[in-house]
């Protein structure tokens, strides 16, 4: 299964995510007329910064999700993809996902009163997130690939004087 | 992080935070994180090829789509700040220069010449002669003129105004600037789409232009004394305290001492003060400064300082200020939505400088003093509509002795020594009684709790007998805090400091030390520290980069400041930021001005955040100039 992973190392905090998040979920997928469009279109993912580090943070669409396991509308559901996703008119705006979420993605639409949340860019192969990152702070890569990845560095870091 | 170390600032803040007015503070922290792009100087949006980012790291682009690399966008950025910096004094030193012509020509009957002996010595140092004051300031404004389009020669206020063995240096490095504009021209030209693309020239170019930017305001110091004056020690107050419940207070923020100068001359005028005394203001009309033009009437006027640079938005966040009046230069444009939360009338002056929701009030150098008495009526107006209840004056202020112009400094001396008035500071240098001397410049950051960097690093170099000289919102800082006093010389100077600033306070009459930090203008007035340096150095024989001088900016934000610290740089002078500047992503730029500028000039940027860090590496640098003439280090 295939996840959006984050490098805080990388992040340049340049916003190109927030960005072309918002420009996907715009009306016409396109920079200029999102600019134009009002109410403006919403990012989804947000890059925050604490202590000098910045890294996007963004909707892990957890396994065992606690924004759906809390939604009582029926709004929030798992798609075929496993991806967690809105039907938009039956959020009546209770926020309880807002509380539920442990990561702090889920943001208000203030025009239409309704929660909203990262789709994993559905459509796409590649979510706009990804693909607008310049420093490739943000990945698209299957969780065990990752995680193998990750085993292997370790055994370098324990033999060979290599820093993570 | 704190937003200051100012109790005023804070308690007006405060007030604000109640309010839900946002401050420059506020809008910082929105802007957070801010671009690490930009923060390392990795963009370049120089053509529409772009916008074009270097990654930092490895797998990411290495070039622009033209191919320029890290190096190239980064100091193509320091030449452009550099031209902007040099553009704003130039344009602020051209302004003068038209007013001191039509004022010879009879066209400026509000500006006649003030101090005639400052424009006689200066019609002799750039080979000026003959006629009378009239005659003089007309051949002297047009010589001004003449600096800033492309001559045959080198700049004359630059030339006249630096050791031989600097001139020599710039000339072997080909970095002569032989006109402002043009050189601010130059600079535009060379950095534009595929001209220059080799890092080191165009820092050498940054460079050149640079000292066209020390040309300027040479050019607006002594032209804005011989208008106006040579400041002379006066003594006045400092902070938000300075508002006072029952005047109508006008705040002149800005730079240009033609606006700020006639506005404090009109201000003590019976017929406006009467007006003031009818609408209710039983205390009349009271001028007030904010940012550099600040400076340039406390010097000349004992105009009381508000406030400073970043903290601008504070004054009018007393509810007591009637009108902020503005020309160019360091004014934020949110003061006109702050101003709407009031009865603040802002009001813009100059054709370049709108605001959009401020009130403009054109100033022309032909009928000055009239366009000065409309924009003190226009405060009594508003003063009427003022609302008590969102009236709260913070109740700091410092009492601040300022006014150190070259003139008077070597005044002061002169007390000491009248033949030699330079000998008894030669002496103490070379003592140890005076181990070195800094010049603090520039701003107040909102990346840095306002003046924290100056208050420290100023107790740390004058413990160990460093002689302090500020200009600028580093001078407003040192004033707001109680810097500028005898009272501050007995607290934190070292011995011999104390001695040496006794001895001279005592001898100028002043029956005590004078202040710890010597208050010698505005920003754009940096040369006075330059000229006192030159004069030193050419006593002794030996060059701006062998003297136990440095320079700080701790505090920096403006591009005028990038162009000063880089002329400093080039005078040969150990620089010192407290705020990293967007160069970091070229290692070759981040060389070339932290190291090899000493081999090439003798100075070099010293970047530096943390103040404590910074003053051991400043007085490291005295040390080591002080055992290369022989000194005790």
């Amino acid at each position: 299964m295939n996840q959006i992973f984050v490098k805080p190392e990388k992040c340049m905090g340049c916003r190109s995510c927030e960005i072309a998040c918002a420009v996907q979920h715009s009306k016409d997928k396109n920079l200029f007329s999102a600019m134009l469009q009002s109410p403006p279109p919403m990012k989804r993912l947000f890059v925050e910064a604490a202590d000098g580090i910045r890294m996007p943070v963004v909707c892990r669409h957890c396994e065992d999700a606690p924004c759906l396991n809390a939604c009582i509308s029926g709004c929030l559901y798992r798609d075929d993809k496993k991806f967690v996703r809105r039907r938009k008119e039956r959020c009546i705006g209770c926020w309880s996902c807002v509380m539920a979420c442990p990561f702090g993605v889920i943001s208000r639409d203030k025009e239409k009163h309704i929660a909203v949340k990262c789709d994993r860019c559905h459509k796409l192969d590649v979510p706009a997130c990804v693909s607008a990152c310049p420093t490739r702070a943000l990945v698209l890569a299957d969780v065990d690939r990752m995680a193998k990845e990750k085993r292997q560095r370790l055994v370098l870091v324990e033999t060979q004087a290599v820093t993570l | 992080m704190e937003k200051s170390t100012d109790s005023a600032t804070l308690s007006a803040l405060k007030e604000a935070e109640k309010s839900g007015i946002k401050t420059v503070w506020d809008r910082y922290e929105a802007q957070q994180p801010q671009c690490g792009f930009g923060e390392s100087g990795l963009c370049c949006r120089n053509c529409m090829q772009g916008p074009c980012r270097i990654s930092p790291f490895e797998d990411g682009p290495q070039l622009g789509v033209c191919g320029a690399n890290a190096d190239v966008m980064v100091a193509r950025w320091v030449s452009r700040a550099v031209a902007a910096g040099t553009a704003a004094h130039g344009g602020h030193a051209k302004h003068m220069a038209h007013t001191l012509l039509k004022s010879a020509k009879g066209e400026a009957a509000d500006y006649p010449v003030k101090d005639e002996a400052k424009l006689r010595a200066l019609a002799a140092r750039i080979g000026v002669n003959g006629g009378d004051t009239k005659e003089l300031a007309r051949q002297v404004a047009m010589k001004a003129l003449e600096e800033f389009s492309e001559k045959e020669t080198p700049l004359a206020w630059a030339a006249s105004t630096m050791t031989k063995g600097r001139v020599d240096t710039f000339l072997k490095l080909g970095v002569v600037p032989t006109g402002i504009d043009s050189v601010v021209a130059e600079s535009m030209h060379r950095t534009t789409y595929g001209v220059d693309a080799d890092p080191v020239n165009l820092l050498l170019g940054a460079v050149k232009c640079a000292l066209a930017d020390y040309a300027g305001c040479h050019l607006a110091t002594d032209l804005a004394d011989v208008l106006f004056g040579t400041p002379q020690p006066a003594v006045t107050r400092a902070n938000l305290g300075v508002l006072k419940k029952n005047a109508v207070n006008v705040a002149v923020h800005g730079h240009n001492p033609l606006l700020s100068d006639m506005v404090a001359q009109v201000a003590g005028e019976k017929e406006l003060n009467d007006k003031a005394k009818a609408a209710g203001a039983s205390e009349g009309i009271n001028v007030v400064g904010v940012c550099c033009t600040g400076n340039e009437v406390m010097m000349r006027h004992k105009i009381p300082l508000a406030t400073s640079s970043v903290s601008q938005e504070t004054a009018i966040l007393t509810g007591a200020l009637d009108a902020m009046v503005v020309d160019y230069q360091c004014i934020m444009p949110s003061l006109a939505n702050i101003a709407e939360c009031f009865h603040t009338q802002l009001i813009t002056t100059m054709s370049i400088a709108k605001i959009p929701k401020a009130v403009h009030i054109e100033f022309h150098e032909a009928n000055a003093r009239e366009s000065a008495r409309k924009i003190i009526l226009a405060a009594v107006d508003a003063f009427k509509k003022r609302d008590p209840k969102k009236i709260n004056i913070p109740t700091a202020t410092s009492t601040a002795i300022v006014g150190f112009s070259t003139e008077a400094i070597v005044g002061a001396l002169s007390m000491v020594n009248k033949e030699d008035p330079l000998k008894p500071l030669i002496d103490n240098i070379v003592s140890g009684n005076i181990y070195g001397v800094c010049l603090f410049a520039g701003c107040n950051t909102v990346k840095v709790t306002q003046d924290a960097n100056y208050t420290t690093m100023v107790r740390e170099l004058a413990k160990n007998n460093v002689l302090i000289l500020a200009t600028g919102c580093a001078a407003g800082a040192f004033a707001r805090h109680g810097f500028m006093t005898p009272e501050a010389t007995e607290k934190y100077a070292g011995p011999g400091l104390k001695a040496v600033l006794t001895a001279v306070g005592m001898a100028a009459g002043l029956g005590g030390p004078l202040p710890l930090v010597l208050h010698m203008g505005s920003c754009v007035d940096n040369s006075r520290a330059a000229d006192v340096a030159v004069a030193v150095a050419n006593k002794l024989g030996v060059d701006l980069n062998q003297l136990p001088v440095v320079a700080s900016a701790p505090e920096a934000v403006t591009e005028k400041a990038v162009a000063i610290g880089t002329w400093a740089v080039a005078a040969g002078l150990p620089t010192h930021l407290g705020v990293v500047p967007p160069v970091l992503g070229s290692k070759v730029v981040t060389q070339v001005l932290t190291s090899t500028a000493k081999d090439l000039f003798g100075g070099y940027f010293i970047v530096e955040p943390d103040p404590m860090k910074a003053s051991a590496q400043l007085l490291s640098a005295i040390s080591e100039r002080r055992k290369g003439l022989g000194l005790s280090a």
